[in-house]
């Protein structure tokens, strides 16, 4: 078969995985090898496919062949598709022709499980090894790891690979009975235990023997597939904190749903994509993950889902009036965090800059912060921006149409005059 | 020495004649600009390091803002340069702003092509980015041999076995890809066009992060007729693909050398 068409495959079944960062290691050039990892600390985009989407990565699979019958994927067994496979040679000279292009950044390996998961991986091992030391590939390789491989082969794989990655996909144990009953939590949650432990000891032993090889030095990564099931966006939220904070991942990434087969047990296939319910998660998983929030603040059992019109930070400060105005020439680097319109950025430049002198709010503005969102939230040398009008009842409406101003199209809904009326 | 102060500085190309203004015209001496920029790094390291970025990027009036920022660091010390709202740092860290975007998305964006193992690049950047891409390209190809041009600019970044250097070149004639090469083209825009989710279509969002005058030198944006060699060769212009130094597009050993590539 053409080359061409098995890309074509290979990418088509792989594309639904949402994680693609290329960030987490910097390691120069080394002498006979090509390549190196991104210098900068947020990973290197290459393009940007007509979704939107970063494609820093050839993102392929090993394999679109499977044991399994997860049912929300197109991959599984019991869907009529054409089945291919990567020769390790094949897969290692693209990955080379590519990335001296410039094209990509590296490898992100994925698979179906062929006989079974330790086959799998000792066949994405073999690719691996073929690039890293007959190819001599320097770049990054993102490789994921198969729930039920036996340890010894996870921690090969993590020798070859800058970052491992283990699907959660769905974000409770219910979920998972009902559309993949081949999985369990138990069997996932094994390897992503493995490879925290393996990081940690890896990272003690790279202290001590300078010469260790490092094992998977980018961390971890999953994937919850969002919208699939009824799970409310607090219980996703608090998985994904306790994932960070017992798992040490460096990353969780959330995939909208996508109805690509028909199933009873599935949303029907012209559901559209739950993309808002998706953006909204990012955004409070950044302000988990850099601004210092808890995920029992931003949800409750009252309150279970995110409000689709307001960024999750804007409807924490409504919430909390008590909180604000914060003052900025006094406040704190956390308090000044909590500011709807104020970043790690801005906060640390305006703590540097009210040293040399008091702050105006143009100064505010040229500083970086937002200010259409930050005024209704703080003052400056105790004055409130002049002109500026608001009150408890219509601060929440004023802060929806800064906010839909962002929204794409067709997800805000049309007022209506006679509504209450009638 | 004269001590008024200039509305406006304009280099030998910028046509000055229109103005009502008395013109004085100030030729450069390289050891008066050595002189001060030592003084100005015995000032401060942190502002020589920002007005040798700042001098690359394409800030409207740059010489302007440059001598005011070089003014008030004399009367004042280096202090406002804690304050980012600061009237004579702003621009300038706005414009620094700009170019280090432009930097990062270009360190993704550039493509090369490889002709006869040579591998090459076009770009057109609005900041003139080349003396700052050069180190990232330099290590993560350190084995190849490569150059990268910029149109905008004319400056061509020349790489091979360890040395790199910046010429100026007028133009550059580039080779027809091989076949090899189309092969690799087209199953890059295979991977590029397959790779997109059809249900989360969103070309606004594409956009923004990929704005659209970085496509003109980007593979999976060229039409694929363009990218393809003509079907006949015996007609096909016969174009030899550049090879590593000298007989590159013109004749870049007689072009003066770029005055930034000391970097």
């Amino acid at each position: 078969m053409e080359l061409l068409d098995k890309l074509a495959i290979l990418t088509d079944a792989a594309k639904y995985d949402a994680a693609c960062t290329s960030s987490g290691v910097r390691r120069g050039s080394r002498p006979g090898m090509i390549g190196n990892t991104s210098s900068s600390i947020a990973g290197c985009c290459h393009s940007f496919s007509a979704d939107g989407r970063c494609i820093t990565l050839l993102k392929v699979l090993m394999t679109n062949c499977c044991i399994y019958d997860c049912k929300y994927c197109i991959n599984r067994r019991s869907n009529d598709t054409r089945r291919v496979a990567f020769t390790p040679q094949e897969l290692a000279e693209l990955t080379i022709q590519f990335y001296r292009r410039n094209y990509i950044e590296g490898l992100f390996l994925s698979s179906g499980v062929l006989r079974s998961p330790d086959y799998t991986t000792e066949q994405m091992i073999r690719a691996l090894r073929i690039l890293r030391e007959e190819y001599r590939f320097n770049g990054y390789i993102h490789a994921k790891a198969i729930p039920g491989t036996s340890p010894e082969l996870v921690r090969q794989l993590g020798l070859l690979a800058d970052r491992l990655s283990v699907n959660m996909e769905l974000p409770s144990e219910q979920g998972l009975q009902l559309l993949a009953p081949d999985k369990t939590k138990q069997a996932i949650l094994r390897p992503i235990r493995q490879i925290r432990d393996e990081v940690t000891q890896n990272k003690a032993e790279l202290v001590k023997y300078k010469h260790t090889p490092a094992f998977a030095p980018a961390g971890q990564s999953t994937q919850l597939i969002v919208g699939a099931t009824a799970d409310t966006d607090r219980h996703i939220l608090q998985l994904t904190q306790s994932l960070y904070e017992k798992y040490r991942l460096k990353r969780v990434f959330y995939s909208a749903y996508i109805p690509v087969v028909e199933h009873s047990l599935l949303p029907s296939p012209d559901t559209k994509p739950p993309l808002l319910r998706e953006h909204r998660l990012y955004q409070a998983d950044w302000l988990l993950r850099f601004y210092g929030f808890r995920a029992e603040e931003l949800l409750d059992e009252e309150r279970p889902d995110f409000n689709p019109l307001l960024d999750p930070k804007c409807h924490w400060a409504i919430l909390h009036p008590q909180f604000f105005p914060v003052e900025i020439m006094k406040a704190d680097y956390e308090t000044l965090l909590r500011v709807p319109g104020i970043g790690p950025v801005s906060a640390r430049r305006i703590l540097s800059a009210r040293r040399t002198g008091s702050l105006r709010y143009e100064d505010l503005k040229k500083i970086g912060v937002v200010l259409k969102r930050a005024q209704f939230f703080i003052t400056c040398s105790g004055r409130i921006r002049s002109g500026l009008q608001f009150s408890a009842e219509t601060l929440c409406r004023q802060l929806e149409c800064v906010e839909s101003g962002q929204l794409p199209a067709g997800q805000m809904q049309q007022l209506s005059l006679f509504a209450s009326v009638g | 020495m004269h001590k008024e102060f200039p509305i406006a500085f304009y280099d030998d190309e910028e046509c000055c004649l229109l103005t009502l203004d008395p013109v004085r015209s100030v030729s450069t001496v390289p050891e008066h600009a050595e002189r001060v920029y030592r003084s100005i790094r015995q000032r401060s390291n942190r502002a020589a390091q920002l007005l040798q970025r700042a001098f690359l990027t394409c800030m409207d009036q740059k010489e302007q803002h440059l001598y005011l920022f070089v003014r008030k660091l004399y009367r004042e010390g280096d202090s406002f340069l804690h304050n980012h709202s600061d009237s004579a740092y702003y621009p300038i860290a706005k414009a620094l702003r700009h170019m280090s975007g432009e930097l990062e998305k270009l360190r993704g964006f550039v493509r090369f092509s490889d002709y006869n193992g040579v591998l090459g690049a076009e770009i057109e950047p609005k900041n003139r980015v080349l003396p700052l891409l050069r180190r990232h390209f330099c290590d993560r190809y350190a084995n190849e041999s490569f150059f990268i041009y910029d149109r905008t600019h004319r400056d061509l970044l020349l790489y091979t076995k360890g040395s790199s250097r910046i010429l100026r070149v007028d133009s550059l004639q580039l080779a027809l890809p091989s076949e090899e090469e189309t092969h690799y083209r087209h199953l890059w825009q295979q991977f590029y066009n397959r790779i997109t989710i059809q249900e989360r279509y969103n070309p606004r969002c594409q956009n923004t992060f990929l704005p659209k005058r970085y496509r003109g030198t980007m593979t999976e944006f060229q039409p694929q007729a363009t990218i393809t060699p003509p079907k006949s060769p015996a007609t096909a212009p016969t174009l030899s693909a550049p090879t590593a130094t000298p007989a590159l597009g013109t004749h870049p050993k007689s072009a003066p050398s770029v005055p930034e590539s000391g970097f």
